[in-house]
């Protein structure tokens, strides 16, 4: 099948490829720029595992051709560090409130909880199970997750995080 | 002694040993995107394959065209049962001891059966080979409804057992009978029935669902011709157990398969088992000599690997009037599918269901479970619990609010009055375990004080009586479930997987600087191995937890062990890591009264090292002993400081739990509302709270999902109507409730650490919680049992046949 070329900006370096036009934009990320990070979980844009960040929306990069990204500005997991490479205070939440377990969903979650912060600095945890509805998590109830996004909006903002009452 | 010595509470600080809310070390790689998973593992030259599958839940396949397939660009080969008849693999056995089609074989079981494995450069050329197989089909009658299967003129489901008339696990009374297995004395359990003042009867059906991890089932095979080596990266809960498998199976000498279980993106059960996926890329590298990878899409996933449940429990229970139980007797329909593959201990064709009896003193009890073939996926695994003790506690959970309806008892109280008592353990049931442990009447006393129960039921009489008088529409039910597992398969007395005991493995060897390396026979899906095993290794030997590394999944490294799941890791393999401490630790005292001077009887431990009795400051820390074991051992001993424990358990661990669920339910919408959810566990001796309550967090969510809508639908002709996450309902943090966690601990008193394991407890405890919480909204409006999953569908047309629109 005849190959188009893409360019895009993916966590900050400009990147290039010849593709299919049917290649989803989550097969150039992973098999073409080898940043496995981003995971497969549904192929139908239900569990949010494939949630990458583009020109500041998150989208569900296993229902989007890898053309209809040309040009764009890509945040994935492997761009969520800080500039340091010190986790940043999302991926440093995830860990403190157990927001993880088998890890599959994180990338997902963590790309989604920062355009959420983005767009909302201090959620309600309503808000927050809200923003997060896009992304399904097999593993923790949720409830971590929360928190830990409650955690960094709590860093971020430079306030103390109190740990909500059980 | 100065300033800067540590106290003690800071030495054992310092170890992040067994109680300690240890963070987990895997965090620091799945939050960055680096963890490594199947579909993240890439070798040079490797090929995708892809299975072409059935439409028809029951054909015959006439023939298989791949003429046009190996035309399209990029499409290397398509194998076919014919092929695969070449290296004697079309087909397999599974783990209850029946054979599986690997390759559609002359016709299609059930709907989405693998017919033919296309293999091409890469996943997308894969897919247009597929589309390219012509496969001709004549359609069969299908038989979808397990209680049509054995009538007289069902069709013929398995020909290939035709005149067999008796399987793995004795005779066979039909065509599409599998088995049947009675335990427990049937005349006294009779005789009880006969002489009863009140029973109860009841069919409890368990519908069929599946674990769907997020990460499908997936494999990358590689074999080298060269060198005659097959690797094998796969999503595998039991890694040796696989290689032992394709060894068998593929007469490839053992030594000579390599297989790894990298990071796995949760199982619940669905990785437990063997699926033609992993033999058709095996076979595709050894034809191809490239590397092959086999990745399942989810509705593949849903609708070919193992599914869960697909239980149908007529349940009758014997009592006296006043609320004394005398006699348990079950008789369940196990619908298997279209083969036995059920992933249970060799010996146990419906795993450890003869826990029915519960948490309960049932004098007598009787079971009878019979096994049929049906139109449909072949399994079944245990999602997230103990082999089919979730089932087990569902229908006795269920069956025991039903009699106290009958009794006018309330729930709680009826279960009170029949608890196995504290001074009864050990405990031998009338359906044959011994119970290790257990004080059930102070957890469901402290349940009941926590939620202020009896509160509760007085809010709940307030809201029928209103309801009654037609001021509100909603009603309200309280699920309470109080159930006992049994996990930690398990002794070799009784538990095997074709032959291997279940025992469990650990290897530790310390380095002279003081860290070491630990690898056991388990496999980490999310659990949190890599940081708990070393909180017990830290607390035995007295080395931080961070200075121990923690390996799982490689067969050439690990010692053998039968993997995790069954919530046995930490029953087996955590105790099989408490032995191989002690062993380095033993060691460790020899060689530290060599160095201190002293008889070995002259030393004590003291939290990270061995100190002389009587002398705390002549003392030796682990980690100098560490250095010592590699420059200065005592004469005749050899260097170094390593040890390996196999461990086989002397019996299993039985975890119990209190939950209480209160949930409002709209009568008008059939629309539900968890107000509450409490959950107290008892898992013994507690390694990390902060590990132990997300367990119970994801289990009650997978719970929730299970008794609330989640299934998977055959219409009559065999089609999946539930194959993707549109129509399978997994629950979002919007659906989810909140969850209280709280605990008793009666340490296992066999276990070295006095664990008992408790990952699936939420999920054997909490199904019930929601489902008795639901019928118990509806009772007052005249209703017995009302059938799961409880979705606002079916719970409108509840309240519409309670005539509550009249």
């Amino acid at each position: 099948m005849a190959k188009t070329h893409v360019t895009m900006k993916v966590n900050g370096a400009e990147v290039e490829g010849l593709v299919e036009p049917r290649t989803l934009l989550v097969h150039f990320i992973r098999e073409n720029l080898q940043m496995t990070g981003t995971h497969i979980g549904c192929e139908t844009t239900h569990c949010g595992a494939c949630t990458v960040d583009i020109d500041g929306m998150s989208v569900k990069s296993c229902t989007m051709f890898a053309v209809q990204a040309n040009g764009s500005d890509i945040t994935t997991i492997e761009g969520m560090a800080n500039a340091d490479g010190s986790l940043s205070a999302l991926q440093e939440g995830f860990r403190m409130m157990h927001g993880l377990q088998c890890g599959f969903c994180t990338p997902g979650m963590i790309v989604r909880a920062y355009r959420l912060l983005q767009e909302n600095p201090q959620p309600s945890e309503e808000e927050i199970r809200m923003g997060i509805s896009g992304n399904i998590c097999r593993c923790t109830g949720y409830q971590n997750i929360v928190k830990a996004i409650q955690y960094a909006a709590a860093k971020i903002n430079g306030v103390e995080f109190k740990e909500a009452a059980e | 002694m100065n300033d800067l010595t540590p106290t003690r509470e800071q030495r054992i600080a310092a170890l992040e040993g067994m109680g300690c809310k240890r963070k987990r070390v895997e965090d620091i790689r799945f939050t960055q995107g680096k963890g490594n998973y199947v579909d993240d593992v890439k070798l040079p030259g490797m090929l995708h394959g892809d299975f072409v599958r059935s439409p028809h839940a029951h054909a015959r396949v006439k023939s298989i065209n791949s003429e046009e397939a190996l035309k399209v660009p990029g499409v290397l080969a398509v194998i076919t049962a014919e092929t695969l008849k070449t290296v004697n693999l079309a087909w397999m056995p599974t783990l209850a001891g029946d054979v599986q089609m690997v390759l559609a074989d002359g016709k299609v079981l059930f709907q989405n059966q693998e017919v033919a494995f296309v293999v091409a450069i890469d996943r997308y050329a894969a897919d247009d080979g597929i589309n390219k197989v012509v496969v001709e089909y004549e359609p069969l009658p299908v038989v979808i409804d397990p209680f049509t299967a054995m009538d007289k003129d069902a069709p013929v489901l398995r020909e290939d057992l035709a005149g067999k008339t008796s399987g793995a696990h004795g005779p066979r009374k039909h065509h599409n009978h599998i088995f049947e297995w009675a335990v427990g004395d049937k005349d006294l359990t009779d005789a009880a029935f006969k002489k009863a003042e009140v029973t109860i009867k009841e069919m409890i059906s368990y519908h069929r669902t599946h674990p769907s991890p997020l990460e499908t089932c997936q494999c990358v095979c590689s074999f080298d011709k060269i060198k005659g080596e097959l690797t094998i990266y796969g999503t595998f809960q039991a890694p040796h157990v696989i290689r032992t498998v394709v060894s068998l199976i593929a007469k490839l000498p053992e030594q000579k398969i390599h297989v790894i279980s990298p990071d796995i993106g949760g199982g619940f059960g669905n990785k437990v088992g063997a699926y033609p996926g992993y033999i058709c890329a095996a076979v595709a590298s050894i034809v191809t000599g490239k590397p092959v990878k086999w990745v399942e899409d989810r509705i593949e996933n849903l609708t070919a690997t193992s599914f869960a449940r697909d239980y149908h429990m007529t349940t009758e229970i014997a009592a006296t009037k006043d609320g004394k139980v005398t006699g348990l007797r079950v008789h369940v329909l196990a619908d298997h599918g279209a083969f036995d593959a059920c992933a249970d201990p060799s010996k146990w064709p419906a795993g450890f269901f003869n826990i029915v009896t519960g948490s309960y003193d049932f004098p007598v009890a009787h079971l009878v479970v019979d096994g049929i073939y049906t139109n449909k996926a072949p399994g079944g695994v245990a999602y997230r619990c103990s082999f089919r003790v979730t089932e087990a506690a569902y229908c006795i959970e269920r069956a025991m609010d039903i009699l106290a309806k009958k009794l006018g008892m309330d729930p709680a109280e009826l279960r009170l009055k029949n608890f196995i008592k504290r001074e009864q353990f050990p405990y031998h049931s009338a359906l044959g375990w011994e119970y290790d442990s257990g004080d059930y009447h102070t957890a469901m006393r402290k349940m009941m004080e926590s939620t202020d129960y009896a509160a509760l039921r007085k809010e709940q009489a307030d809201k029928r009586a209103a309801f009654k008088r037609g001021e509100t529409r909603e009603i309200m039910g309280l699920g309470v479930s109080f159930f006992t597992e049994i996990v930690g398969a398990g002794p070799s007395k009784n538990c095997d997987i074709l032959g291997i005991a279940m025992f469990d493995s650990c290897e530790i060897r310390m380095h002279p600087t003081g860290a070491g390396i630990a690898r056991m026979g388990t496999k980490s899906q999310g659990q949190g191995h890599e940081t708990t095993w070393a909180q017990i290794i830290a607390t035995e030997i007295g080395i931080p937890a961070d200075n121990i590394m923690v390996e799982e999944g490689n067969t050439d490294t690990a010692p053998y062990g039968l993997g995790t799941y069954g919530s046995r890791s930490t029953p087996v393999a955590g105790a099989a890591i408490a032995m191989a401490a002690r062993k380095i630790k033993a060691k460790a005292q020899m060689i530290a009264a060599y160095k201190l001077e002293v008889h070995e009887d002259d030393l004590e431990w003291d939290i990270d090292g061995f100190r002389v009795k009587g002398l705390p400051e002549k003392s030796m820390s682990m980690k100098d002993i560490c250095w010592a074991a590699y420059n200065s051992v005592p004469p005749g001993m050899e260097p170094g400081l390593e040890a390996v424990s196999y461990y086989d358990p002397p019996n299993m661990t039985y975890p119990f739990g209190a939950y209480l669920c209160v949930m409002d339910i709209d009568v008008d919408t059939g629309v539900y509302k968890v107000r509450r959810f409490y959950a107290l566990d008892d898992c013994g001796t507690r390694i990390n709270p902060m590990i132990i309550e997300g367990q119970v967090h994801g289990g009650l969510t997978e719970a929730f999902a299970i008794a609330m809508g989640q299934e998977i639908r055959y219409d009559p002709e065999g089609n999946v109507v539930t194959g993707s996450f549109m129509d399978f309902f997994m629950p979002t943090a919007v659906e989810t409730p909140h969850w209280e966690t709280d605990f008793t601990v009666t340490p296992s008193p066999h276990h070295p650490i006095g664990a008992k394991g408790v990952g699936e407890s939420p999920n054997v405890g909490g199904v019930p919680a929601f489902s008795n919480a639901v019928n118990d909204a509806f009772s007052f409006l005249g209703s017995t049992h009302i059938q799961m999953p409880h979705d606002f569908w079916r719970n409108w047309q509840a309240a519409k046949n309670l005539g509550v629109f009249a």
